[in-house]
């Protein structure tokens, strides 16, 4: 393979897998500290994509603001509905089982697939990248690198190891540590659990939506994406093991490489192999690579 | 006497359904068909969620490759036999089941139901990105398969009613033969698997492969769900094994019921109706075009209210009884 | 005496933590082993591996002379190791009798009769009654297993091991919860069992294992400090200043 291509597979993978591992980080934090399966974290993604769609011209109209101040935009609705949510539904699932928990966000799913139609459309949109992250970078004599994937990258990379500094370094991090290996002793440790939960549910939405949001350039904006990007995080939450934030990266940037490279080599079986790597390493280790406490 | 007046109104249900297509348009016997044969789906998995205990968020694969098979192997020109189909459509279900089953079954509580979905994934890509189904187009069936013994045609399911009655025989046989599963000696150890697995290892059962007999047959029997929908519509695509369908029929057993085994079938009557309700511009008007959205907060509601289904709905009612009775002081100890 | 089960320097790792360090004991048909020890001393640890639910990272265990290190436990169950658990594992809905059928069924699955009814089952109904007298619990066999009381759900217990026709009975803490009846009542039963088992004994009381063991051993931090006949043991200081010592 020409060294300049497989450069580029690799920064396509890289870029998929942190993408991946933004909306899985969420989805395993969400199970790992309030053991809640939420098949509707995929509409996050799609949410943040449309709002991504729908807000950027009201943005430019109102506010004089380009594409940074969209995404910002974005990330501070999500939030806000992810606190919302947490308290007007998500708080009433703590206490059912696991089961219950599927079939009401899959409930969910239906909702937001409908609001979603009711509020924009079932339409198929495109986001431009803005002008500014809009040019290519020469790869070699041929090729070239678009430099909004570059920036996608970057910026995901930056809030990979901003999630990191927060959980590893500030005092909310580790009550959301400690929050993931034994839910019941943080209670007793005189935190407010309700503020917690909440807080790390409008994260995990944040982090969702602002993957929609910013990947929407390159991946375009359609009714189905929401659906399609959760399977794959449950392959990763459950590579990664369930509530494991490095487990989340590792398994994302593994699923990243194995698709992208995958659709090169195989292309036939480009759907199925991320399947196959996950019943390959259930094989060795069913409780995934890194199992949290 | 209990058991005889039960038995009674079973039959006489069983007759009322029988007889109903006499009465009624071809829409309803359709959708009365599409009813049975979801309560089929819905059983199969009752096998796995509420006798062993196994919830799969994976069981549409199952459906959809049968329903697949049947139509690739039936013949373009005549109709196909029947007692040749059947068992290569149910069979092809059993092989997948039994080799995502012996992978599935290493994990366990959550990470089982992400690996059945995961797996159904699979066998949805492969329809849905290859030449094999003919893609998202799917493919067709022309010819209803008839039971035939070389010449001699002893069921042509071409007739409407012919293939009502057939679909709920059907449904019939596998509600019958799960009953009987589940008083055999299987069934008692795949319930004791359920209620305490490490307590029967102890006892000597090698519970993996109990429960991976469980898992092939309740794919084989979802076989047999997948099998009369190809032959009904005569129509197949992906979305038949999208896991959009393995929540639904989860959502049967559960919302019916998994205490039960006809909890499968309520919550399949119960289920389709709804959904062709919530369609209906006659009920809803404008809002039946937006009925995902009716649909999803009915389902989150139900699911909220009902947390045994309604196979269990008496049970609850009566602890809720019993709890209030217990928190009045009675006038004798005040 | 013939010694039924034997387990070879046991030792068995968590990661860094050493839960049971170079264990080795004999169970004999005709006695009762108790095996003691502090809390976290890994005793049920040791259970647990003999048992085969946890394999041990070094060390050989021998059934009947049979090398079964490396058989997983329905196989050891059905050559003919019986275990209870500490905390109760019956079966609550199910009648006292059923409880009692389903375990004896394991020693009766046929192939060609998976179909039977489980109700018919011959075999394992006699099985289920004779261990249900021994335990003496014949007159409860229809009661509903989860309205039993707490020393009534531990005979259970032990009665469901005993329908596999065990020879060796490994007892995870029989006595935990029991008031001094109750315990009077295991105790006779356990001593009704002796001559025709071999039974492991883990327990935390006291004056009743030194009423029923024949031998004893005390394991302090997963190794075994002392060995022998209950006299012996209360005699033994290391004994007396690493556990007994504290106990006063």
């Amino acid at each position: 393979m020409d060294p300049i291509i497989f450069l580029i597979q690799c920064l396509n993978a890289v870029q998929y897998g942190l993408l991946l591992f933004l909306v899985a980080s969420g989805l395993t934090l969400i199970f790992g500290i309030m053991g809640i399966i939420n098949l509707a974290h995929g509409s996050f993604y799609m949410i943040g994509a449309y709002m991504a769609f729908a807000l950027q011209p009201l943005v430019a109209q109102y506010l004089g603001g380009g594409f940074v101040v969209t995404l910002i935009a974005c990330v501070l609705l999500a939030t806000i509905l992810g606190y919302f949510l947490e308290w007007v539904f998500y708080s009433y699932l703590y206490t059912r089982d696991h089961l219950q928990q599927v079939l009401m966000t899959y409930g969910l799913i239906l909702v937001f697939e409908e609001l979603r139609s009711i509020i924009i459309d079932n339409d198929v949109h495109g986001v431009a990248a803005p002008a500014w992250l809009a040019g290519s970078v020469p790869l070699g004599d041929v090729m070239t690198y678009p430099v909004y994937r570059l920036f996608i990258s970057l910026v995901c990379l930056l809030v990979a190891g901003l999630l990191y500094w927060v959980l590893s370094r500030t005092r909310l991090g580790m009550m959301i540590r400690a929050g993931a290996s034994n839910r019941e002793m943080i209670g007793s440790l005189g935190i407010n659990i309700n503020r917690l939960y909440r807080i790390v549910f409008a994260i995990g939405v944040a982090l969702a939506a602002f993957a929609g949001a910013i990947a929407a350039p390159v991946s375009s904006v359609y009714p189905g994406m929401g659906n399609a990007i959760l399977i794959i995080c449950f392959v990763v939450v459950v590579i990664g093991g369930i509530g494991s934030i490095k487990g989340a990266f590792l398994a994302a940037m593994l699923v990243g490489f194995v698709d992208t490279f995958g659709q090169i080599f195989f292309p036939a079986a480009a759907g199925v192999l991320v399947y196959v790597l996950m019943a390959a390493i259930l094989l060795f280790k069913p409780e995934g690579l890194f199992k949290q406490g | 006497m209990r058991s005889t007046l039960r038995a009674i109104f079973i039959l006489a249900l069983i007759c009322a359904v029988a007889l109903l297509p006499m009465f009624t348009t071809g829409y309803y016997t359709g959708l009365v068909v599409k009813i049975l044969i979801y309560a089929l789906f819905a059983l199969s998995l009752q096998l796995l969620v509420g006798c062993a205990g196994l919830v799969s968020l994976g069981h549409a694969a199952f459906f959809g490759i049968a329903a697949y098979y049947v139509t690739l192997l039936s013949p373009q020109s005549g109709p196909g036999n029947l007692f040749i189909l059947l068992p290569c459509a149910v069979l092809a279900a059993m092989a997948y089941a039994l080799v995502t089953g012996a992978l599935s079954l290493r994990t366990k509580g959550i990470y089982f139901i992400m690996v059945t979905l995961a797996f159904a994934q699979m066998a949805y890509y492969v329809f849905h990105d290859t030449a094999v189904g003919g893609g998202t187009d799917g493919i067709y069936l022309y010819f209803r398969p008839e039971l035939r013994i070389g010449d001699w045609v002893m069921l042509n399911l071409d007739d409407q009613y012919v293939f009502y009655l057939f679909t709920l025989g059907c449904m019939l046989l596998t509600w019958a033969f799960l009953a009987m599963l589940m008083r055999s000696r299987f069934g008692a150890a795949i319930t004791g698997i359920r209620v305490n697995e490490p307590r029967m290892r102890s006892a000597g059962y090698s519970t993996f492969k109990y429960k991976l007999v469980a898992y092939v047959v309740a794919g084989g029997l979802a076989g047999v769900a997948g099998f009369l929908y190809a032959a009904k519509d005569g129509y197949v695509n992906p979305e038949l094994l999208a896991w959009e369908q393995s929540g639904l029929v989860l959502l049967m057993v559960i919302l019916g019921g998994s205490g039960r085994l006809w909890g499968a079938i309520i919550g399949a009557v119960v289920l389709t109706l709804l959904q062709e309700g919530f369609q209906s511009q006659a009920l809803f008007g404008e809002l039946a075009k937006n009925w995902h959205l009716t649909f999803g907060l009915a389902i989150i509601i139900l699911v909220a209210i009902l947390p045994q289904g309604l196979a269990g709905l008496p049970e609850q009612l009566r602890a809720r009884r019993h709890a209030a009775k217990k928190a009045k002081p009675s006038p004798t100890t005040a | 005496m013939t010694t039924l089960l034997s387990a070879k320097n046991i030792t068995r790792r968590f990661g860094g933590l050493t839960a049971i360090d170079n264990v080795s004991l004999n169970l004999d048909r005709g006695t009762v082993h108790a095996v003691i020890g502090t809390n976290g001393a890994g005793k049920s640890t040791l259970v647990s591996v003999l048992a085969g639910e946890l394999a041990p990272n070094e060390g050989s265990i021998f059934l009947n002379d049979q090398d079964i290190t490396s058989w997983p436990q329905p196989r050891r169950a059905r050559a003919g190791m019986g275990r209870s658990y500490q905390r109760t594992t019956i079966f609550p809905s199910l009648s006292v009798h059923e409880n009692c059928r389903i375990t004896a069924q394991a020693r009766h699955q046929k192939f060609w009769s998976w179909a039977s009814p489980a109700q018919h089952c011959a075999l394992s109904n006699e099985a289920a009654d004779r261990a249900l007298a021994l335990a003496g619990l014949d007159a409860d066999g229809k009661r509903i297993a989860g309205l039993l009381s707490h020393g009534g759900k531990r005979q259970l217990e032990i009665a469901m091991s005993l329908a596999t026709h065990p020879n060796v009975l490994l007892l995870d803490e029989p006595l935990a919860g029991m008031g001094p009846e109750e315990t009077d009542r295991m105790l006779d039963l356990l001593q009704s069992l002796k001559s025709e088992h071999a039974i492991l004994l883990v327990e935390h009381d006291m004056d009743a294992v030194f009423r029923i063991a024949d031998v004893i051993t005390v394991m302090v931090n997963g190794a075994v400090i002392a060995h022998g006949d209950p006299i012996a043991i209360r005699a033994n200081p290391d004994v007396q200043t690493a556990y007994l010592g504290d106990e006063e």
